[in-house]
């Protein structure tokens, strides 16, 4: 019995891998860390989400998706919560999750204990240019396209890019 | 419109609700408002990444704000459940959900500080009194994060993150437009006079304040108030700004008696859905 959960465990999450976040199409929602648990419970599915940030509006889409992809693989009884505690970090995107973002052309979020603190005119971080792979950019605004990104540029190539700021 | 009777009759009776949800709507009210005020720039702002920058904490504030009512919600249909709700002014709204509790009250019924009511103004007014809140909002959201409501103490540790950028950002600009051309610091002058006189307001418990910090579950507003006062000194002195000392100012939000501004922000907020009621997009 345990092996059949685990097994149908292991099949919820390889469904999870292929719903996309629909406003950075190239991440899954495991890639972004915002699963928290899965529980199977006789017929029951249960997903525990958690949002990236507050107002995201990709949020709502997100928990429609999933229920639409478990749909489309046969299981009928789903359940989504949200959770907001403990809150989401980017510590919690995947390796691979990162490297699609770098593919992408948006720079990967750093470790959250580079920045994130109240000091202004902080030193920027150094970002790495997705497209050239500089160190030398230079941060245009705190707040960019989707509120998980800022905008920057690359002063060598001079392409501006987004980055998945660090949360 | 037979909502729109009820809530108008049963407005004037005072208010007698649970200090909880109270607490709820007022943190609800203030982040919806100033969220709704901020959006204004969309499309205005002074440049095109500064526009995006207001407009993004508007976001994050209105995600804060759909948070509360959520839990507001969720509390007063429970309460009302069980017979215990005094929440008179919304008995003509049947169950609540968060749409009902800030598109259906009345304005008497809103207990925000008359500082996010306030207009935007120019960019100056604007960027202080961001500065103003998000560090009130830095300090509370710290202590609220202690809070023996778990639920309002995770709402507390997810906005804070959001905070810390927003404090951030508008400790930048206070600096930049304090410290920068004659130009932009006679306007931030101006926008300490205008603003000023509206920030002991935040530091003024009302009733459901107190009450919900006797009962562990709210902030102790003393404390927070000179961290508040401290952020300010230190920003303004790099800014150039002269301080301005303890003064009289104006107060009444938090219990609903508010400035002439918030009947604005309501009617076009809530316009749509007082004249075609349920609709949805």
């Amino acid at each position: 019995m345990a092996n059949i959960l685990s097994i149908s465990i292991d099949n919820i999450k390889g469904i999870l891998e292929n719903v996309m976040d629909p406003e950075v199409p190239v991440l899954s929602v495991t890639d972004l860390g915002i699963i928290r648990d899965i529980k199977l419970e006789e017929d029951q599915v249960e997903i525990t989400i958690t949002p990236t940030y507050t107002g995201c509006p990709a949020m709502d889409v997100i928990a429609m998706n999933i229920r639409f992809a478990l749909i489309e693989h046969g299981y009928k009884n789903i359940k989504i919560t949200t959770v907001i505690s403990p809150a989401w970090t980017t510590d919690w995107m995947t390796e691979k999750g990162k490297q699609r973002l770098r593919e992408y052309g948006i720079a990967p979020p750093n470790p959250k204990q580079i920045v994130c603190d109240t000091n202004h005119f902080a030193a920027e971080e150094a970002i790495q240019c997705p497209h050239c792979n500089s160190y030398h950019t230079k941060r245009i605004s705190e707040f960019g396209s989707t509120a998980c990104k800022s905008l920057y540029v690359c002063n060598d190539c001079k392409e501006p890019f987004d980055y998945f700021k660090c949360h | 419109m037979e909502i729109n009777f009820q809530i108008a009759e049963s407005s004037k009776v005072p208010p007698k609700e649970g200090f909880r949800e109270a607490f709820i709507l007022h943190l609800a009210d203030n982040t919806l408002i100033l969220s709704q005020r901020n959006s204004e720039w969309c499309g205005h702002g002074p440049v095109l990444e500064q526009d995006i920058a207001i407009t993004n904490i508007s976001l994050d504030l209105i995600g804060q704000a759909r948070n509360f009512y959520q839990y507001a919600a969720q509390l007063i249909n429970t309460n009302r459940l069980s017979g215990s709700s005094k929440l008179s002014p919304l008995e003509g709204l049947g169950e609540v959900d968060e749409d009902k509790l800030a598109y259906l009250r009345n304005e008497r019924e809103f207990k925000n500080c008359l500082l996010v009511e306030l207009p935007i103004g120019d960019w100056a007014q604007t960027i202080l009194r961001q500065f103003f809140f998000s560090t009130y909002q830095f300090y509370f959201y710290t202590e609220l994060k202690k809070s023996k409501d778990t639920q309002l103490a995770a709402i507390a540790e997810k906005s804070l993150k959001e905070v810390t950028y927003h404090l951030r950002w508008s400790s930048e600009w206070v600096i930049r437009l304090g410290d920068g051309t004659d130009e932009s610091h006679q306007r931030m002058l101006n926008a300490i006079n205008v603003l000023w006189p509206y920030t002991g307001e935040l530091f003024q418990p009302a009733l459901y304040e107190a009450t919900a910090l006797n009962n562990s579950i709210g902030v102790d507003l003393n404390l927070i108030n000179p961290k508040w006062e401290e952020k300010v000194k230190e920003i303004f002195t790099e800014a150039t700004l002269p301080l301005p000392g303890k003064t009289f100012y104006q107060a009444g939000g938090k219990e609903g008696k508010h400035t002439e501004h918030l009947g604005y922000i309501l009617a076009e907020m809530q316009y749509m859905q007082r004249a075609y009621p349920n609709s949805e997009w």
